[in-house]
């Protein structure tokens, strides 16, 4: 038999490390109670009143985020003009920006006191403190997850399939709706769940920009550290569900991934030159 | 009748072209990579902007950047066969003919599964792309291209992704759709064979200008320059054209050796000479008549069915194709010394630029 080398032993007991370190809480999240406990938990109104609003804002901000950013995408992914790389980087800033500053920044400019916030009260819309302000908190912290992805999901559809369909009388928008949207789907989607698995777990600009109040801005995250030190049961439920769906998005985006490469190896040409 | 001049210098692909195409004729445009071939076929689909030009289809303006106007390319009614095909994905056969034809779901429909029926895959109007062979993908490109009765079709080496053995077969099919189709054409091919077969006429470019047009005939019998006999299938030989006896020019070659050829061309020239016409001996050369002979070393021998090409270094390199019942007989291997013989008739000479 082979003697493994001193670095393979290292290096199995790092990741054994790690994946000790990385599945213990995530399991004890389900071992600290018993699922009849769990269910009874999520029964409580705040609880029930946070899971409800977290999934009403996160569907209407990723609706928000699928409406507005699939055409910028497609914008950016299929032309170079002046300042594409700057608008990408902007695109991408929310990304590494710390939530609680992310937060004070939306305060800054959308607050009663804000760059343009003065206007959009003058409007009539209420932000702050406001279901409306958590949806653009969400917003901003979870659309670059989707834009990024949708960009190189458009940059990768075959330039071809775009003229072809120019050349057989469809103008841009149809092209866009029948051949872009279309080839890219996979990408789409996988960036579309990972825009909502952030938006889900969203906490620091929320808090920031819209507070928690319970039934109008309480999220799911944000009930979780409300009820902790009052009602650790609950408090634990409402993980349990979050980290549930959460582990659904990331398998979805898995499956999708595959199912991408699977079509990928179904298109190559059967025919081989002989 | 099709008239354009597309002329694009400073930025993108070079190209400075100008012709025209009469009735529904097909134009085969034969070039080495980067002559302008994709590029010239893009500029009239509308999918490329050249710098400058026009383009004029009957009556109709494509395109006149004097003027500023230019029709976006589904304005434009061209048929475009792409050399991947590009089918979309995640249609069926049908449905990716269907996208072109205008009309209702139903008629839309039923005249593509007419078209894929006239191109002999009815049969696969419920597959994907995917899940189709390279010909049948060829042909559904085809079709998808005629559903709209464009008013120009346009192939970029359509039949390039194809299986050796199915593609003159293909071609042969292509030449007859595209003889009955109204409309004019302009095919891009690699091979000599495939646009004499498709073409009415073919137009040879290189570095984004027309070199020479005309029918197959005409251009091996007179090659404009020494990429045409190349493209043609000619040897192409370098050297310097003088006055000679009897009227005839006296070509001496670089590197040694001299030809006699009918052609009144002074000057550098490039010498194409087709394998066919080349006969082989093992004797030196003998006499005086007007046939050239030049001796060398056999490089190659390569037979194919009962024929065989023979590489022979003059110096410069000179192919010819003799049976293959002649390379025995004459024990023709690499290393032999063989003379090779040609008439001055069938010396042909093109000015080649210093």
């Amino acid at each position: 038999m082979r003697r493994l080398s001193g670095f393979r032993v290292v290096s199995a007991l790092a990741l054994a490390l790690v994946l000790v370190f990385l599945s213990v809480p995530l399991v004890s999240l389900f071992a600290e109670a018993g699922p009849g406990e769990l269910w009874a938990a999520l029964g409580r109104q705040q609880a029930t009143d946070a899971l409800l609003l977290s999934l009403r804002t996160t569907l209407i901000a990723l609706a928000v985020i699928l409406l507005v950013g699939t055409p910028a995408a497609y914008l950016l992914a299929r032309s170079s003009f002046r300042g594409r790389s700057v608008a990408i980087t902007l695109i991408e800033l929310p990304l590494v920006l710390p939530p609680a500053a992310a937060g004070i920044a939306l305060l800054a400019a959308l607050g009663p006191n804000g760059v343009i916030g003065a206007a959009i009260e003058d409007a009539g819309i209420e932000l702050v403190l406001q279901t409306a302000g958590v949806v653009v908190a969400l917003v901003f912290v979870a659309s670059p997850f989707f834009i990024r992805q949708a960009i190189a999901a458009f940059e990768s559809v075959d330039g071809e399939l775009i003229d072809a369909s120019r050349t057989l009388g469809a103008g841009e928008l149809r092209t866009f709706a029948r051949v872009a949207i279309p080839s890219a789907l996979p990408g789409l989607s996988s960036g579309a769940a990972l825009a909502w698995g952030r938006a889900l777990g969203e906490f620091g600009a929320t808090l920031m920009f819209a507070g928690s109040l319970q039934g109008r801005t309480q999220t799911a995250p944000l009930a979780i550290y409300s009820l902790l030190g009052r009602d650790f049961d609950a408090s634990l439920a409402l993980s349990a569900v979050l980290v549930a769906i959460s582990a659904a998005i990331l398998l979805s985006v898995k499956l999708v991934g595959r199912g991408e490469r699977a079509d990928e190896r179904e298109g190559r040409p059967v025919d081989v030159a002989v | 009748m099709l008239r354009f001049e597309l002329v694009n210098e400073s930025d993108g692909p070079p190209l400075s072209l100008e012709t025209t195409l009469e009735g529904a004729g097909t134009l085969a445009v034969m070039g080495p990579s980067g002559a302008g071939k994709s590029s010239m076929l893009r500029a009239l689909a509308g999918l490329l902007e050249p710098e400058r030009g026009r383009i004029t289809l009957g009556d109709r303006v494509w395109l006149d950047t004097a003027s500023g106007a230019s029709l976006a390319p589904e304005q434009r009614g061209v048929g475009f066969v792409f050399q991947s095909y590009a089918l979309f994905p995640s249609m069926s056969a049908l449905e990716n003919v269907a996208y072109g034809i205008k009309g209702g779901r139903r008629d839309r429909r039923a005249r593509a599964a007419e078209l894929l029926e006239r191109l002999g895959v009815g049969g696969r109007a419920e597959a994907r792309p995917a899940r189709l062979s390279g010909g049948e993908r060829q042909r559904v490109a085809l079709a998808r291209a005629l559903g709209r009765g464009p008013d120009l079709l346009l192939l970029d080496e359509p039949l390039s992704a194809l299986d050796p053995r199915t593609r003159a077969a293909a071609a042969a099919e292509l030449a007859a759709v595209l003889a009955q189709a109204p409309a004019p054409a302009i095919i891009v091919t690699h091979s000599f064979e495939e646009a004499a077969v498709l073409g009415d006429e073919i137009a040879v470019l290189d570095g984004g200008r027309l070199i020479q047009r005309g029918t197959a005939a005409e251009l091996a019998a007179r090659p404009a320059s020494g990429l045409v006999g190349d493209l043609a299938g000619a040897s192409v030989l370098e050297g310097e054209a003088t006055a000679g006896r009897d009227g005839l020019t006296l070509v001496t070659l670089a590197g040694g050796g001299s030809l006699l050829s009918t052609d009144p061309v002074r000057g550098l020239v490039a010498i194409s000479v087709f394998p066919w016409e080349v006969t082989l001996s093992s004797e030196p050369a003998s006499g005086e008549s007007a046939m050239n002979h030049l001796a060398g070393e056999i490089l190659s021998v390569t037979e194919f069915g009962n024929r065989a090409r023979i590489a022979i270094a003059t110096p410069q390199q000179l192919v010819a194709e003799i049976t293959a019942a002649s390379v025995d007989r004459l024990g023709l291997r690499p290393g032999v010394l063989v003379t090779a013989a040609f008439k001055a008739t069938a010396t042909r000479l093109s000015p080649r630029p210093g």
